[in-house]
């Protein structure tokens, strides 16, 4: 496919596992672990995807979210969050952020890969 | 405890909730209202013929009449049947069933404030899992690692051809986040254990205050001069206090009634009750003692020193009942909201003005009381910075009902008022007499 995803995710090993898949399904993968930047590290790349973890240092997800859906820029970028938290309140709050997919940890590889796939394609 | 001669109470209160006017009741077994009007209000004994004509009138046993059931526990199982959802109860019957099989009401009230205080519990514990912060971050950290886990061991298992380096790669990935997770999951029951605090939450702390205060009938004149130090291994050596929450609570109440007692002698207070009737501001007067003192001890010695003991409640500015000595006759909702036409209430809203009121508690005693409310600020004084306030109610009970006091109830839900400005909810005595 040859096309872009960037993973922000402060668990290594949850970069490197993601990473690893992405990359052996013809993805491009970029990764970053914080918050604080995260903001423009999106808006430097304009990834075709962008793998968001909710509870980050710095700043959380949604906050990060929601910048990103008011810059003209990377307002429509595709967002696939991960969260530990599974309650519907949890998914509103993803939805009301501008989540364009909402995954609860643990997930499988296959359901990562097959989310960021139709994100694409949609 | 003998009741025979509040028969007329009963009537009354049979008689109102089965809706039957008083002149129907009275010309169905043959005497004048203005008769059955005095019988209803304890001023003619009951007995023989008429009590059984009038409890065939009213559908019910003449025992139930001539001996009735204790009101506190009559006031529980209307609590229980209101709390009922998938069945309907005959609540019109409460004293019935509670005269009949007083061992099986007993139980039922026990189970549900047993239920309630569970329920307490379950939404102490919700609330814990939902704005813990520590606990949230621990879940998710401890998430975000299996998530790591099952994500590498899926790579190692369905992946064909992985490259040496990669394989030793997740390998490693994989023991370090085992390890990662093991100490993780160590450290979060350690977390558990120490804020669990066992039983902390099972039940209220204000139930385990209530029982100690009970315990010693709320007099702790014996504790004189003890240091707070003393004061503290007292109360951490109750036995009814089982939570840090509890024991906080019991401690500020235990050193407040330490005060009133040095400052209001129990020898006094006897001087005081034998010169007549109960004058709480006479004795704030003779003694500069704070109003909300003088009733809290008169609440405390009335055990000792009267044949009828006096009732005390106190709640915050919120209006959340905070500490409670029961009276007879006088039922305070263990957790519902309170009849909010008690002098408790309005004394919030009239700071430091000492009211009195006569109170005719509704229901089947339909007994009087002289209440004495105050309510006085709490802490220190600020600049620019409102104060809080405490609300006290003594609750005087009054031998012979004359009629001349306003209509109180306990909590709307089971008090048969019809029309009533403060109703906050359908009565369930309305709804299902």
């Amino acid at each position: 496919m040859g096309k872009n995803v960037l993973v922000i995710e402060d668990e290594p090993n949850i970069i490197e596992a993601i990473s690893f898949i992405l990359s052996r399904d013809g993805w491009s993968v970029a990764t970053h672990s914080n918050g604080h930047d995260a903001v423009g590290v999106v808006t430097e790349a304009l990834p075709d995807v962008v793998i968001l973890d909710v509870m980050l240092p710095g700043k959380s997800g949604y906050d990060i979210l929601r910048e990103l859906r008011d810059a003209e820029e990377t307002r429509k970028i595709p967002v696939l969050m991960l969260t530990a938290k599974g309650q519907v309140k949890d998914r509103e709050m993803a939805e009301r952020a501008g989540a364009s997919r909402f995954m609860t940890k643990p997930f499988s590889n296959a359901e990562v890969l097959d989310a960021v796939r139709e994100l694409v394609v949609s | 405890m003998p009741q025979s001669g509040l028969a007329g109470s009963r009537i009354r209160e049979r008689r109102l909730v089965a809706k039957v006017r008083q002149a129907d009741l009275a010309e169905r077994v043959g005497i004048s209202a203005s008769y059955l009007n005095l019988i209803e209000h304890n001023r003619r004994r009951i007995g023989g013929k008429l009590l059984n004509d009038i409890a065939k009138a009213l559908g019910v046993e003449a025992s139930l009449l001539s001996e009735g059931a204790e009101a506190t526990l009559l006031a529980n199982l209307r609590e229980a049947a209101a709390d009922a959802q998938a069945v309907a109860p005959e609540v019109a019957r409460s004293d019935e069933f509670a005269g009949r099989f007083p061992g099986f009401a007993a139980l039922i009230a026990e189970q549900h404030r047993r239920l309630r205080s569970l329920e307490h519990t379950a939404a102490t514990l919700t609330d814990r899992l939902t704005h813990d912060p520590h606990l949230a971050t621990s879940v998710h950290e401890m998430l975000s690692m299996v998530t790591a886990i099952r994500s590498t061991a899926g790579i190692l298992a369905d992946t064909k051809e992985l490259e040496p380096e990669w394989r030793n790669r997740f390998h490693r990935n994989l023991n370090e986040d085992s390890q990662r997770l093991a100490e993780g999951a160590e450290q979060l029951v350690a977390y558990l254990d120490d804020a669990g605090d066992a039983r902390a939450g099972m039940t209220l702390p204000l139930e385990e205050v209530e029982a100690m205060l009970q315990a010693h009938a709320f007099q702790f004149d014996a504790l004189g001069e003890a240091s707070l130090e003393a004061l503290q291994t007292f109360v951490a050596n109750q036995p009814h206090l089982t939570t840090e929450a509890a024991r906080d609570m019991a401690l500020t109440v235990v050193r407040q009634l330490r005060a009133d007692a040095r400052a209001l002698p129990i020898e006094m207070m006897a001087r005081v009750l034998q010169d007549g009737p109960v004058a709480p501001e006479r004795i704030a007067g003779d003694t500069g003692a704070p109003l909300s003192a003088v009733l809290r001890r008169l609440a405390a010695v009335s055990d000792s020193l009267l044949a009828q003991p006096f009732g005390l409640v106190m709640c915050d500015a919120a209006g959340t009942l905070m500490l409670r000595k029961p009276v007879e006759g006088f039922a305070v909702p263990r957790f519902s909201g309170a009849c909010p036409k008690w002098p408790l209430f309005q004394a919030l809203s009239r700071p430091m003005q000492p009211l009195r009121q006569r109170l005719t508690m509704t229901g089947r005693e339909a007994r009087d009381y002289d209440c004495y409310a105050v309510s006085e600020p709490i802490g220190q004084m600020q600049v620019n910075l409102a104060p809080l306030y405490h609300s006290y109610m003594l609750i005087i009970p009054i031998d012979v009902a004359d009629d001349s006091g306003a209509p109180v109830g306990s909590s709307c839900r089971v008090c048969p008022l019809d029309q009533c400005d403060g109703r906050r909810e359908p009565s369930l005595l309305a709804a299902r007499a």
